[in-house]
């Protein structure tokens, strides 16, 4: 299979009034044909700026460099004209808030049929049949009749609904979703999940999930990135990172998940302290304050991601983790 | 865990609503919380869950007569809530507190850790001498896990998680009986998530507090609660010990509830059937007739849309309750 996105080395680095922030640090990564690729990683980690300065949208005190190749070709740093091309038409991402991307004044039949008339040239009726085509299919109950209401007369559920079907307007081969299902309560969140499971199955369209929610990972995901302050901290298969993680924090996140088929009334285990300051990270690895492996090499040196076995890498010092994930209730 | 602290009964709050006209409104009665009953036994967690719009946070406003009930009853040790002077109603707030969603605004940016968590010991012991005071605030600090050198310091300068140790100190300071926990841990980190849920099951076991834990999420309800209460448009569809509710729930909405949570588990989330609802929560404004679950339920009939189920034990003993014409099948 061919590679549709290959990121190497970006850095993406923000001025504020109290100095540069490195949101992303020395991020490299592949996603190809019809894969579906998990970014996890708590808040603060750069898991939305990585895309953001893929899209080209990082807010102006942002500035990205590295490689970001698109079916082979660099886009990184391309002007909006050129970039629009591609954006919201091959490569789309959706938002965790869907009512801060529609337009509230206009209808969501402009604001769908505009898409194909702009970038496919298509004629009015074709689009508005197209558009109410995908509407129905992202499971909006009577599509026709509502085509022409605007975005505040829909239910948030219905509305990133709406906002699935306009990124698949122009059928792309790479939809980005970032935090889709955070706003929205589990019974529709078990709605478009499925949604998302179908467009992968049926049009081959290849995802980034971008989430916290490790559950939603576990369902939906082939591969898993696992970010802590602005860098990759394990990359592996669903089922490696899930039941063999090599990285400290990859284990503590799965440590400190509760879960709905685990009974238990005792302690959670915990990640101790603070997400790291972006601002004020220690030497060595960024996690040595909260990792209860730490030893002298963390403090002097930075890990580099490094890979071991297929398809996998990991930025520790440690040679093999043998911690394992705890049952509800076992000592850390 | 014998004495009943709480007994609620049949309590209800309907807001109502205009609708309408610009000029000439009419006003039609949304139901936010709509004859809810339970007991709360001293030193147990209840969880209350259901989506949102449910009617979860204005029950637990409403309990503590933060939100006035429409009508019903909240028994406090044998004294009716409502029935209380205002004077007589404040007296009662040192046992019963509350801590909020977002940590943050919950907290007034222009005060001092220590005056926030101070205030309502100003507020209920006024004799209290500035030294004894501050001791106080050092020592609860300290027990809610935040260091008390930084007693000075404002609340922007904390984390989330520290923001939210603060509100729960705030809610301490008094030695309350009762804390109402309104969605404490949905807007923290996952790590950061579970040192908060580990410090309430610490101080609950300290000093016996009783909780009413309303949150979204099923997960972090199971881990903390001893009963379990699901709410939808208002009504109790059911309410059960934790381990009835998580292993043999009888309502097909708990039930929906239940197998929508993603379990981060990819082999057991993958082979997962999962019974996914369809549409979305009705209007409260225009409620289903009968069962308020009807319209998205699975096992709806003629009878669910002509008369509301009540509220019945499954006859298994354990009070395990169920709202449902059709729980047998």
């Amino acid at each position: 299979m061919s590679n549709i996105l290959e990121v190497s080395s970006l850095d993406t680095r923000f001025a504020t009034p109290e100095g540069e922030v490195h949101a992303v640090n020395d991020v490299s990564f592949h996603i190809e044909a019809g894969e579906s690729v998990g970014v996890v990683g708590e808040s603060g980690s750069g898991k939305t700026q990585i895309f953001l300065s893929i899209m080209g949208l990082l807010a102006k005190n942002g500035q990205a460099t590295g490689s970001v190749r698109y079916r082979g070709k660099e886009i990184l740093g391309l002007p909006s004209r050129e970039l629009n091309k591609i954006r919201g038409v091959t490569l789309s991402m959706i938002f965790q808030d869907p009512m801060t991307s529609l337009n509230p004044y206009l209808r969501i039949s402009k604001q769908m049929t505009e898409v194909l008339v702009e970038h496919k040239g298509a004629g009015e009726a074709e689009a508005r049949r197209r558009s109410i085509e995908l509407l129905d299919r992202v499971g909006i109950p009577s599509a026709k009749d509502r085509f022409d209401l605007y975005p505040h007369e829909f239910s948030g559920g219905m509305r990133q609904r709406v906002m699935i079907a306009m990124a698949l307007l122009c059928e792309p081969d790479l939809l980005i979703a970032d935090e889709p299902t955070t706003a929205l309560d589990v019974t529709i969140q078990a709605q478009i999940l499925d949604l998302m499971a179908d467009l992968k199955r049926d049009f081959n369209t290849a995802i980034i999930m971008i989430t916290h929610d490790l559950g939603v990972v576990a369902g939906l995901c082939d591969r898993v990135m696992v970010m802590y302050a602005g860098r990759v901290v394990e990359t592996g298969g669903v089922r490696d990172i899930f039941y063999r993680p090599q990285h400290p924090y990859s284990l503590g996140l799965l440590n400190s998940t509760p879960r709905l088929d685990e009974a238990g009334a005792t302690q959670l285990s915990t990640i101790p302290g603070q997400p790291p300051n972006l601002q004020a990270l220690p030497t060595g690895c960024a996690y040595q304050e909260r990792c209860p492996y730490v030893f002298e090499a963390c403090r002097s040196r930075e890990p580099a991601l490094q890979s071991f076995g297929e398809g996998r890498a990991k930025a520790c010092h440690l040679e093999r983790l043998e911690g394992k994930r705890l049952k509800e209730g076992e000592p850390a | 865990m014998s004495e009943t602290l709480l007994s609620v009964d049949d309590l209800k709050v309907h807001f109502q609503m205009r609708v309408g006209g610009i000029f000439v409104g009419r006003y039609r009665p949304l139901k936010a919380v709509d004859g809810v009953s339970f007991d709360l036994q001293a030193g147990e967690t209840l969880g209350i869950v259901g989506e949102s719009g449910c009617g979860k946070s204005t029950l637990g406003r409403a309990i503590l007569r933060l939100i006035e009930p429409t009508a019903g009853r909240a028994v406090w040790l044998g004294d009716d809530l409502a029935a209380l002077d205002p004077k007589a109603m404040r007296a009662r707030r040192q046992d019963m507190q509350i801590i909020f969603q977002d940590p943050l605004a919950s907290l007034n940016p222009r005060m001092t850790v220590g005056e926030i968590i101070a205030e309502p010991l100003r507020t209920f012991e006024p004799g209290l001498g500035r030294q004894a005071v501050k001791a106080r605030v050092k020592d609860m600090m300290a027990k809610v896990g935040l260091l008390p050198q930084m007693i000075n310091r404002y609340p922007h300068e904390f984390s989330g998680g520290q923001c939210q140790r603060i509100g729960i100190a705030r809610a301490m300071v008094l030695g309350p009986k009762l804390i109402v926990c309104d969605e404490p841990v949905s807007a923290l980190d996952v790590s950061i998530q579970a040192q908060i849920v580990n410090l309430l099951m610490r101080l609950q076991r300290e000093f016996g507090l009783t909780l009413i834990f309303i949150s979204h999420d099923l997960s972090v309800v199971r881990h903390i609660s001893h009963r379990i209460m699901v709410l939808y448009l208002g009504k109790v569809m059911e309410i059960a010990d934790r381990e009835a509710i998580y292993s043999r729930a009888r309502h097909p909405y708990t039930q929906a509830l239940i197998s929508a949570v993603p379990i981060p588990d990819p082999d057991k989330e993958q082979a997962k059937q999962r019974l996914v609802l369809q549409g979305d929560l009705p209007s409260p404004l225009a409620p289903p007739s009968g069962c308020v679950f009807r319209t998205r339920c699975p096992r709806a009939t003629e009878l669910c849309a002509q008369q509301a189920p009540p509220l019945e034990e499954d006859g298994s003993g354990d009070l395990h309750k169920v709202a449902c014409h059709h729980w047998r099948e």
